[in-house]
């Protein structure tokens, strides 16, 4: 036994540098190098260099002039980028049926005319209460509120969705999704 | 399930076969210390450390070795965590961690589990994170390669009395397969937007203040842990929410990427183990038992996640899928991911004993969530974790051979080995010794308060949440049905407990039979011995992985996920 006791201590403390120091100061040093956007979090500045947000990571929507992503659980408040979660209710919970006819609720109230079924993502909390996207049907279903309030035609809107959209990569991974950040910055770019 | 979905799996299946020879041979030729280059560094590693590596270690003592360099871990990870206020690179200043959820964290991540009572960005520091974390996810990855290497030893040697050097199986192992791997992925992963750096976490001026105000991104060396993360099938998260946080996962190639790297090194090992003992073939008998069982489980979770949630259906919400949406159960789930590659992440990662999610599996449906706990009772043996898959695997293998004895009355042998009363016993007690924690496990956490505490959704699902935590411990996978507040010290230590004998228990008996095949002598073939390498083979070992995971845990699945199903659609 005493004869591996040395073997052990050192083998631990040597491999714990090499894997736990030099390794992730080696991808640091890299990635600086080579992508340093992406390793410093994809964040978007607006022209006073300020920073608005990560393309990566979604933000809370609630005013009828900007496309709304999913429904996120994170607390204390929604898209709490400090304290990723999903909400982790069951398909029986009622609080998951609450939640959702209250969600329901504010869209139809926002646009009482929209007689169209609401797609299930601007109704499902997404998983880590970050989902930077919707699908194309939550954002196309959202166009006529949102050309209303802005005082735009739909048209406009919804080509501006469509070239937004990306669709599945190599026709095989992922799904069809909209930016809902830079959904709406382009929005605002287009002018009130 | 959708032509997307199925030529999804296809895909994945493709691409992963096609890199299990090369590196399977690789792995073989390494451990093997047939390759040359890598001398020059190990050689000196080992005179630092005081190691000689031609010396041959027993049983006994290569699992005194394990053990001993797993305590030293938990020790590392426990002291890091309750020092960590007092410690570099924490720019957030995080506490340090409650003693009963420290251990916890510590018995979680040496045993290769990763189940994570805490949340990440809100508990952990950098320097925690990396030299805590991090150094635990190659640790426990060799060290389940080197139980594998010795057992295939215990199969390919004749007469000996030993399995190897522990210590050069680890170097190897850490130096050579996983290094190098989790460099190349982790570089990968931040050209695609996974965080590196250790910022404090940035504050951003959101569009819709109104809403909710500046938000405050959390920042971290993220892409090095993630790697090691997939490809030592850890699975344990640098944020709560895992793979799902568009920071550790943000696309469907990165997405792909980490589903490949999960199965990557426990597929390899089944073309290194047919080559160690001298017979290819009996490699891809296993690879094939594995791969049947895996297509049956990815299909069923993509299809009842597809079938959407009845209740909201009244509602009145589109679940359809189309040309704009995946539909189906998007609850807990991402939408660049949608269903198909959800449920196959899901699949996946509980099959190996990897435990990262890309969706909550909290929020599956009841069918679409009994495929991720059935996958994990079955011993995640479906490639299964970083070595413990295949070692798990043979195990079942024995059991088989011995179970085909019976019926045709003839000693049983496998791979030139007679199994007798000894190696019985050992797999016997590996194969029961983690049924017996979950389900003792399980009955203790629903008959205290403590435990049924922690329960959020109510009705048979609160029983799924704990069968599943205990599932996800005793097997070392790590996923949660993460509605369970599990941080409380009755889990913290019930579960520490569970996961430490789930994953020693196992090794020890497992060690202990490779120990006493390596010194049998070799038995040649006769017209009596049941070939290993056959469908017929592949079919019987497929029977016995499924009798035995139905056996132990049908009952418990019918108070769960079975009940809740039926009450699910009952008035759909």
């Amino acid at each position: 036994m005493k004869t591996l006791v040395r073997p052990a201590v050192s083998l631990f403390l040597l491999l714990s540098a090499l894997t736990g120091l030099a390794y992730p100061l080696a991808v640091t040093g890299i990635a600086r190098a080579v992508f340093p956007e992406q390793a410093a979090g994809s964040l978007i500045r607006d022209d006073r260099n300020r920073v608005v947000g990560s393309a990566l990571i979604g933000q809370q929507f609630g005013a009828p002039q900007y496309f709304w992503g999913r429904p996120s659980a994170t607390a204390p408040r929604p898209y709490n980028a400090a304290a990723s979660s999903g909400s982790n209710q069951g398909p029986l919970n009622p609080a998951l049926v609450e939640a959702a006819s209250a969600r329901i609720e504010a869209l139809r109230a926002a646009d009482p005319g929209n007689r169209q079924p609401v797609p299930v993502e601007l109704v499902s909390a997404s998983a880590s209460g970050l989902d930077p996207h919707i699908s194309p049907a939550a954002a196309l279903w959202q166009v006529p509120r949102v050309a209303r309030a802005r005082g735009l035609p739909e048209a406009r809107v919804r080509s501006l969705v469509e070239s937004h959209a990306e669709g599945r990569q190599w026709w095989l991974l992922g799904e069809p999704r909209v930016n809902v950040l830079q959904l709406n910055l382009a929005l605002d770019a287009l002018g009130p | 399930m959708s032509l997307h979905a199925w030529l999804l799996l296809g895909a994945f299946l493709a691409v992963l076969l096609s890199t299990t020879k090369p590196l399977g041979l690789y792995i073989a030729h390494l451990m093997e210390g047939r390759l040359r280059w890598t001398r020059p560094l190990e050689s000196g590693l080992y005179r630092l450390c005081g190691v000689r590596p031609d010396e041959e270690m027993g049983w006994l003592r290569y699992a005194l070795a394990l053990l001993l360099f797993n305590v030293l871990g938990v020790l590392a990870v426990y002291g890091l965590q309750r020092l960590q206020a007092v410690l570099p690179l924490n720019p957030q200043q995080m506490a340090a961690v409650a003693p009963d959820s420290a251990f916890n964290t510590a018995v979680s991540f040496v045993t290769n589990t990763d189940w994570q009572g805490y949340a990440g960005e809100s508990t952990l520091g950098y320097l925690v994170q990396m030299l805590g974390l991090t150094v635990q996810n190659f640790l426990s990855a060799a060290t389940g390669i080197a139980v594998a290497i010795a057992l295939i030893r215990g199969f390919a040697r004749h007469s000996a009395a030993t399995l190897g050097n522990a210590w050069v199986d680890l170097t190897r192992a850490t130096l050579y397969l996983l290094l190098p791997l989790s460099l190349a992925m982790a570089v990968f992963l931040v050209g695609q937007g996974v965080i590196q750096n250790f910022d404090a976490y940035r504050e951003a001026a959101t569009l819709d203040p109104a809403q909710s105000g500046p938000q405050l991104l959390a920042m971290g060396p993220v892409a090095s842990q993630e790697a090691i993360k997939m490809l030592g099938t850890n699975g344990g998260g640098f944020f709560n929410a895992n793979a799902a946080h568009p920071f550790e996962n943000p696309t469907p190639l990165t997405n792909f990427v980490q589903m490949l790297a999960i199965f990557l090194i426990p597929a390899a090992l089944c073309v290194t183990f047919g080559r160690m003992v001298g017979d290819t073939r009996q490699g891809w008998a296993v690879l094939t038992a594995m791969t049947l069982l895996f297509v049956v489980a990815a299909g069923a979770a993509m299809s009842f996640e597809q079938q959407g949630n009845p209740r909201l259906a009244a509602l009145g919400v589109d679940q359809a899928a189309g040309d704009g949406q995946a539909g189906g159960n998007m609850e807990g789930k991402e939408t660049r991911f949608g269903i198909a590659d959800s449920a196959l992440f899901a699949t996946i990662t509980t099959a190996a004993s990897c435990g990262a999610v890309n969706a909550m599996h909290d929020s599956f449906t009841p069918l679409g969530g009994l495929v991720p706990l059935a996958n994990m009772q079955l011993g995640e043996v479906v490639f299964g974790g970083v070595g413990s898959g295949l070692y798990g695997m043979l195990v079942f293998a024995v059991l088989a051979v011995f179970i085909a004895g019976l019926m045709i009355g003839r000693t049983p042998e496998y791979l030139g080995k007679k199994i007798e009363t000894h190696e019985m016993k050992m797999s016997a007690l590996a194969i029961l010794v983690t049924p017996l924690l979950v389900l003792l496990g399980t009955a203790l956490a629903v008959s205290t308060e403590a435990g049924r505490a922690g329960i959020a959704n109510p009705g048979a699902h609160g029983f799924s949440e704990i069968l599943y935590s205990l599932t996800s411990a005793g097997n070392n996978n790590g996923s949660a049905f993460a509605g369970l507040s599990a941080n409380t010290p009755f889990y913290n230590l019930l579960l520490a407990a569970v996961m430490w004998l789930g994953r020693f228990g196992v090794i020890v008996p497992v060690l202990a039979m490779a120990g006493a095949l390596a010194a049998k002598k070799r038995i040649a073939a006769t017209a009596g011995t049941l070939p290993t390498h056959t469908p017929l083979f592949v079919a019987l070992l497929i029977g016995t992985v499924l009798l035995f995971g139905l056996l132990n845990y049908v009952p418990a699945l019918a108070l769960g996920p079975v009940v809740e199903h039926l009450a699910l659609w009952m008035d759909a």
